[in-house]
C-alpha cells in the first residue's frame, strides 16, 4: 500500500506536468487549428534559456523569470508571427510539416549551440522526503504538484472568470460568430500563443530537475502531450488535464506492476481504445464533419 | 502525360542509369537509398496525396518489411518469396490498422498511426527472441537473382532501380484505372464520392493497405542495402522523413515522391559542408519552403509552367492536379 501511494503521488506529479503541456497544445488547436508537433521541444527549450541566464550570473529565481519571459516572446509571439501566420491559409498539413521541421531545428540548435550533454537543473525544493501514511514522498513531487495545480487553477480562473477568458473561449468555439459580436479574434489567438509560451516554460522548470535538461527531452514530452490531449479530448481544456493525469499515473503504475519494457505501450493502447470507442476523447465534444 | 512530361521522364531515366558509372561506392549507396525510399514515399503518396489520409506509420511498415526479409532470408527462404511475404504482411497489417482510419480522420489518424509506429518500435526493441532487440540483425546478404549476384553496390542499385520501375509502373496503371479515380474522388470530396455510390470505406482501406504494402516492399530492399538493421532506424524519425519527402516533392503528384526523396537523401549530404549545422539548415529550408510553396516542388514547377504557357490553356488532367489539403 505504501509503495502504491508513493507511485500514485509521483505519477500525479508527472501527470500534472503532462497536463500543463497538453493544455497549451489544445489551446493552440482550438483557436488556430495549429497542431504543434514541436510542443515537446517547446518544453525542452526554456530550461536552456534559464541555464544560459544562470551562466551569466543570474540567481535561479531571476533566471526562471527571464526564461518564462523569453519563452513567451520566442515560443509565443515569434512562433506565431514567423511560422504560424504565413502558413494558416494553406491548411493544416503544411503547418504540421513546418512544426516537425521546427522541432528538428530547435533540437539541433540546442545541441550545437549549448551542449549535447544532459545538464543538471536546480530543483524547486530540497531533496528531502516526507512521511505520509507510511509512504515516503519526496518534497520535490509535492512542489511540482503544487506549482502545476496553481498554474492550472490560474488558467481556469482566467478562462472562465474574466471577460478576456470568455472572449478567448468564444474565439475557440466559433471564430466567425466571435468576430461578429466584436471580439478582436486575432488578438485572442495571439493571447493563446502567449499563454502556451508561459505554460511550456513552467512545465520546463518543473520537469527539468527530474529528467535533467537535455536536447532530446522533447521527444517523450511531446508524445505525452499528444496522447493526453487525445485521451482527454482535443477540444477541451479539462480533457487535456484529465488526460495528462491519467497518463502520468498509468505510466508509473504500469511500469511498476505490469511490464517496464512495455511501459511506453500502455498509454498507446489506451489511446487506440479511446479513439475506437470515443474518438472525441473522454471529455470532448464531437466536432462537426467538414464537407 | 504531356510531351514535356515524357521528355522529362526520359531524361531522368537516362540520368538514373548513367549516374552510378560516375560515382564512388558511397555515392552509389546514396542513390540506392534514394530508390528504396522513393518506393516507400510512393506508397505514402497513395495514402496521403490520393486518398487524403495523413499517415505517420510508413516508417514502421518499412521496418516491418526490412525485418521480415532479414529474418526470412536468414531462415533459408529465397529472396523473391521473402520480398513477396514482406509486401503481403504489410498489406494485411495496413488493412487491419486501416479500420480506425474509417472512424477517425485527419489529425486523429495522424496520431493513431504515430502510436502504431511507436508500438512497432517497442516490439522490435523488446522481442529479442525474434528481432535481437537493440543489437539488430547484421550480415543480411544481397540476393542472387537468376544467377545475377547483386552483392556489388552498382548491381544492387540496378536491381533496386528495376524494382522501383516495376512498382511505379504498377502504381501508375492503378491510378489510371477506376480504382485510382476513386482514390482521387475520396480526397477531393468524400461525401460526394459516397453519394455517387463509391464504397468509400473499402477504397480508403484499399489505398491505405496498398500504400503500406509499398512501404513493406521498400523495407525489403532496405535490409539488403544497408545489411544491418536495428529498431532505431525505423523509429518515428523515418516516418516523419517520409512524410517530409511526399510533401516537399508535392503530395498528389505522381512524381512528387521521386523529387522529395532525392532532396531528403541528398540535401543533408550536400549540407555537410556547413559541418555540424547541416540539420539546422535543412530544417530551416523546409520551414521556408512550406511557407512559400506548400504544394511542394512539383507544385512550384507546375505554377511556373502555367505562368509560361498562360496564352495556351489546356485542360489539366485530374491526376496531376494540386490540392490545397
Amino acid at each position: 500500500m505504501a509503495s502504491f501511494i508513493q507511485l500514485l503521488v509521483s505519477g500525479l506529479a508527472t501527470g500534472a506536468i503532462y497536463a500543463l503541456i497538453a493544455v497549451g497544445f489544445t489551446l493552440l488547436w482550438q483557436t488556430s487549428q495549429t497542431i504543434n508537433f514541436a510542443q515537446g521541444e517547446f518544453v525542452m527549450l526554456p530550461a536552456f534559456f534559464i541555464l544560459a541566464s544562470m551562466d551569466f550570473g543570474a540567481p535561479f529565481w531571476l533566471a526562471a523569470l527571464i526564461g518564462i519571459g523569453l519563452s513567451i516572446v520566442v515560443l509565443g509571439l515569434v512562433f506565431k508571427v514567423i511560422i504560424v501566420d504565413p502558413m494558416l491559409r494553406h491548411g493544416v498539413l503544411p503547418l504540421v510539416i513546418s512544426t516537425i521541421a521546427l522541432s528538428l531545428f530547435l533540437k539541433e540548435s540546442v545541441k550545437d549551440f549549448y551542449s549535447s550533454q544532459a545538464q543538471p537543473f536546480p530543483a524547486l525544493a530540497s531533496a528531502t522526503d516526507v512521511q505520509v501514511f507510511g509512504a515516503v514522498i519526496s518534497l520535490q513531487s509535492l512542489a511540482v504538484l503544487g506549482v502545476a495545480i496553481a498554474t492550472v487553477l490560474a488558467l481556469h480562473l482566467l478562462l472562465n472568470k474574466t471577460q478576456l477568458g470568455r472572449c478567448m473561449q468564444a474565439t475557440a468555439q466559433n471564430p466567425t460568430l466571435a468576430r461578429i459580436v466584436g471580439i478582436p479574434v486575432r488578438r485572442m489567438v495571439l493571447y493563446t500563443f502567449l499563454i502556451n509560451g508561459a505554460l511550456v516554460a513552467i512545465a520546463s522548470i518543473l520537469v527539468s530537475p527530474i529528467y535533467l535538461a537535455k536536447f532530446t527531452n522533447g521527444e517523450t514530452l511531446g508524445m505525452a502531450a499528444f496522447l493526453a490531449a487525445i485521451i482527454g479530448g482535443f477540444n477541451q481544456v479539462r480533457g487535456a488535464i484529465l488526460g495528462g493525469v491519467i497518463l502520468g499515473v498509468l505510466d508509473n503504475l504500469s511500469a511498476a506492476y505490469l511490464s517496464s519494457q512495455y511501459r511506453g505501450a500502455f498509454p498507446l493502447l489506451i489511446l487506440v481504445a479511446v479513439i475506437l470507442l470515443r474518438p472525441q476523447g473522454l471529455l470532448g465534444r464531437l466536432e462537426e464533419r467538414t464537407v | 502525360m504531356s510531351r514535356l512530361g515524357v521528355m522529362a521522364v526520359g531524361v531522368a531515366a537516362i540520368v538514373a542509369i548513367a549516374t552510378p558509372f560516375f560515382l564512388k561506392p558511397f555515392g552509389i549507396y546514396l542513390i540506392t537509398m534514394w530508390v528504396v525510399l522513393t518506393i516507400a514515399a510512393i506508397g505514402l503518396n497513395l495514402t496521403l496525396g490520393y486518398a487524403g489520409q495523413v499517415s505517420l506509420a510508413q516508417g514502421a511498415f518499412v521496418g516491418i518489411g526490412a525485418y521480415s526479409v532479414a529474418l526470412l532470408t536468414q531462415a533459408g527462404w529465397p529472396y523473391p518469396a521473402a520480398f513477396a511475404a514482406a509486401g503481403a504482411l504489410c498489406f494485411g497489417i495496413g488493412w487491419v490498422l486501416g479500420y480506425p482510419a474509417l472512424r477517425v480522420q485527419h489529425h486523429y489518424l495522424a496520431f493513431v498511426t504515430l502510436a502504431f509506429t511507436t508500438l512497432v518500435f517497442l516490439v522490435l526493441r523488446n522481442e529479442e527472441w525474434l528481432t535481437h532487440g537493440i543489437y539488430g540483425i547484421s550480415g543480411i546478404s544481397r540476393p542472387t537473382m537468376l544467377g545475377w549476384s547483386t552483392a556489388k553496390p552498382r548491381d544492387f542499385y540496378f536491381f533496386s532501380l528495376g524494382t522501383l520501375t516495376v512498382l511505379a509502373a504498377a502504381t501508375w496503371w492503378m491510378l489510371r484505372s477506376p480504382w485510382g479515380r476513386a482514390f482521387v474522388a475520396l480526397r477531393e470530396n468524400p461525401i460526394r464520392a459516397l453519394s455517387l455510390g463509391l464504397d468509400t470505406r473499402r477504397y480508403t482501406l484499399m489505398a491505405f493497405a496498398i500504400g503500406s504494402s509499398l512501404g513493406g516492399l521498400s523495407g525489403a530492399l532496405y535490409a539488403p542495402l544497408v545489411q544491418f538493421i536495428e529498431p532505431n532506424s525505423f523509429a518515428l524519425a523515418l516516418s516523419f522523413n517520409l512524410l517530409l519527402m511526399v510533401i516537399v516533392g508535392g503530395s498528389g503528384y505522381f512524381f512528387g515522391p521521386f523529387v522529395g526523396a532525392l532532396i531528403a537523401v541528398l540535401l543533408p549530404e550536400w549540407l555537410r559542408v556547413t559541418q555540424g549545422y547541416y540539420l539546422i539548415v535543412y530544417a530551416a529550408a523546409i520551414m521556408v519552403m512550406m511557407a512559400l510553396c506548400p504544394s511542394g516542388l512539383l507544385g512550384l514547377a507546375e505554377r511556373a509552367l502555367k505562368a509560361a504557357q498562360r496564352h495556351s490553356p489546356r485542360a489539366p488532367a485530374l491526376h496531376t492536379e494540386a490540392t490545397g489539403s
